[in-house]
């Protein structure tokens, strides 16, 4: 499929400016999720600003598609995300993490407009995406779910039972994308559990599945789009990103999955995404 | 009606309020036929999921659920539901604060066959430590028909512990339960005792025994949390002693929770329970609960003790 030139432009912009916001959010001289939020800014960039249906005004809207961050502990990528859409305030994205703000370290679905479910204790949010595509198909809510997982993440058994459920129950409308960055908390992934043949794995499952560039904006798009005609079964996303894009010195190191910028990588990181 | 099992009148009440309640959905992890979720499955094939060998997914999935504004009981044994899908409840469920009803089946030691792996004995005591978290346990059949419509009615977690075996009801059909709110069936005015679950039964039995000699008031305590604080306090007033009697561990169940509550007061307790230890296989529910001293007997012998 064709994308508008334009379209693709802005994405990739609205991409860019969650980065930004990623690095205002995280500040000088605390820890921050850095790495993980930037392999996933495309993908959530994509999804909140050209696929998904969802109202700011009105978050609980029942026609609405949903997102769950599986990967939770890059909570900063979603308020991000919700900020620029409208749901909070951007300057609020400063006070993360803050005593008592609504912002918390993971997703708290009672403190954030527009979070649909706490998670953050990996391997959960494929199983919570499934019961929400249960029960929008019960109620014949034409809208999809969508849940982002980290590759890491694949390690957690419960997302092989939740894989083989949504399977049997054929839903059609639960979209996972795994952010396939080949690092977590601690090194490579696959050194720890060998997630290869990742393609093959899914498949057997029982679900359609891509493959895509999880930076390149008409290929994530390409993918969501030819998600919706696919029936009978769930469709996962591979996508195969970089972690800690487009920060150079954060590319690719395993220190930045939860690593603290000084006063001068900051500024070269907002420099660099600017 | 008038059922002499909490599990068929679990299975029976949900079947009634779901005629009414569209919202109602159970799943089940294969084990159907035991929790009586297979009489939903019967009744509304469309709202019952049923969810295999896997107990986290099936929580996680029921968290879900809740979101799209359904009102999902998970069924599973207690061990698997309370126990094996403890991070799933505590993390999306119980912070969340979801309307997800969790039921906890042939609790205690009452799936006596199957021994120390399918006895919960430390259900209550995890399930009580979750912050947001309603724990109940009813005394016998008819109050589980009515502690389950006010689970429908009360919007948030809720932890059910049932019994899998047949007895006589201690408490009066069509009471209507009041969540939090302990009650008195026996009146008395030397000892109190606090009871939840089948040892009510036993608690009323040993009372009964004694009076000749002591006055004993036996309270069913069938919501562990939250529980009265005030109310507990009024109803152990003027006694000598307080006594409780749980088919769990004394470590965090009933007794915890009555001690939490009379932390600031000076009087005598003595818990009655497993003494922080797994269960066992029996030939069936009597040789077990004698095993592990959950008796009439014992319950008398603890009350001349005072």
């Amino acid at each position: 499929m064709e994308y508008n030139k334009e379209l693709i432009r802005d994405l990739e912009n609205k991409a860019k400016q969650l980065r930004r916001d990623v690095v205002v959010s995280i500040g000088v001289d605390v820890a921050g999720h850095i790495g993980g939020s930037n392999s996933s800014a495309d993908i959530v960039a994509a999804l909140y600003f050209y696929k998904m249906k969802y109202d700011p005004k009105n978050p609980g809207c029942t026609d609405r598609d949903r997102f769950l961050l599986s990967k939770g502990h890059v909570a900063i990528l979603q308020y991000a995300a919700l900020s620029e859409a409208g749901f909070f305030p951007t300057e609020d994205l400063k006070k993360t993490k803050e005593i008592g703000f609504y912002l918390q370290g993971h997703p708290d679905v009672r403190k954030t407009p527009g979070i649909e479910a706490g998670t953050g204790s990996l391997g959960q949010g494929l199983s919570i995406g499934l019961g929400m595509a249960l029960g929008m198909k019960a109620d014949e809510i034409d809208r999809n779910v969508y849940v982002l997982i980290g590759d890491g993440e694949l390690a957690e058994g419960q997302i092989w039972e939740a894989a083989m459920a949504a399977s049997a129950f054929k839903a059609d409308n639960l979209v996972a994308i795994v952010d396939k960055n080949n690092l977590q908390a601690n090194g490579p992934v696959i050194e720890r559990m060998n997630s290869n043949p990742i393609l093959t794995k899914w498949s057997s499952f029982g679900w359609n599945v891509m493959e895509i560039d999880g930076h390149n904006m008409e290929e994530i798009l390409s993918a969501l789009d030819a998600a919706d005609s696919v029936k009978g079964k769930p469709t996962v996303i591979i996508a195969n990103t970089t972690k800690g894009k487009g920060v150079s010195f954060a590319e690719n190191v395993v220190s930045y999955h939860n690593g603290k910028l000084t006063e001068e990588t900051y500024k070269q990181a907002l420099a660099e995404l600017s | 009606m008038g059922y002499n099992n909490q599990r068929i009148a679990y299975g029976n009440t949900l079947v009634a309020l779901g005629k009414e309640n569209k919202n109602i959905v159970v799943l089940d992890a294969d084990l159907g036929g035991s929790t009586m979720g297979k009489m939903f499955e019967e009744a509304y094939p469309e709202r019952h999921y049923e969810m295999g060998i896997a107990e986290a997914n099936m929580t996680s999935v029921a968290a879900g659920l809740a979101q799209t504004g359904k009102i999902p009981f998970t069924n599973s044994f207690a061990v698997f539901s309370g126990g094996r899908s403890y991070d799933q409840i505590r993390q999306t469920i119980a912070i969340g604060k979801l309307n997800v009803k969790i039921c906890g089946s042939s609790s205690g030691l009452s799936d006596f066959g199957d021994g120390a792996t399918h006895q919960a004995v430390e259900d209550m005591a995890i399930m009580r430590a979750i912050p947001n978290m309603t724990v109940i346990c009813p005394a016998d059949a008819n109050e589980t028909v009515e502690a389950v419509k006010a689970m429908v009615e009360t919007d948030g977690p809720c932890y059910i512990r049932l019994n899998r075996n047949d007895y006589e009801n201690v408490t009066e059909e069509g009471k209507a339960f009041k969540i939090g709110e302990p009650s008195v069936l026996r009146e008395g005015t030397d000892l109190v005792i606090l009871a939840t679950g089948y040892m009510v039964g036993l608690a009323l039995q040993a009372a009964e025994e004694v009076k000749e000699n002591v006055s004993v008031k036996v309270v069913n305590v069938s919501t562990i949390k939250p529980l009265n604080q005030k109310k507990v306090k009024e109803l152990v007033d003027g006694c000598r002693a307080v006594i409780t009697v749980e088919e769990h561990s004394i470590v965090g169940g009933l007794g915890s929770a009555v001690a939490e509550c009379l932390r600031r007061d000076k009087i005598p307790m003595e818990f009655i329970g497993i003494e922080d230890t797994f269960g066992s296989s029996a030939h069936n529910y009597e040789d077990v609960l004698n095993y592990y001293g959950l008796t009439k007997e014992h319950i008398v012998q603890v009350i001349r003790e005072f």
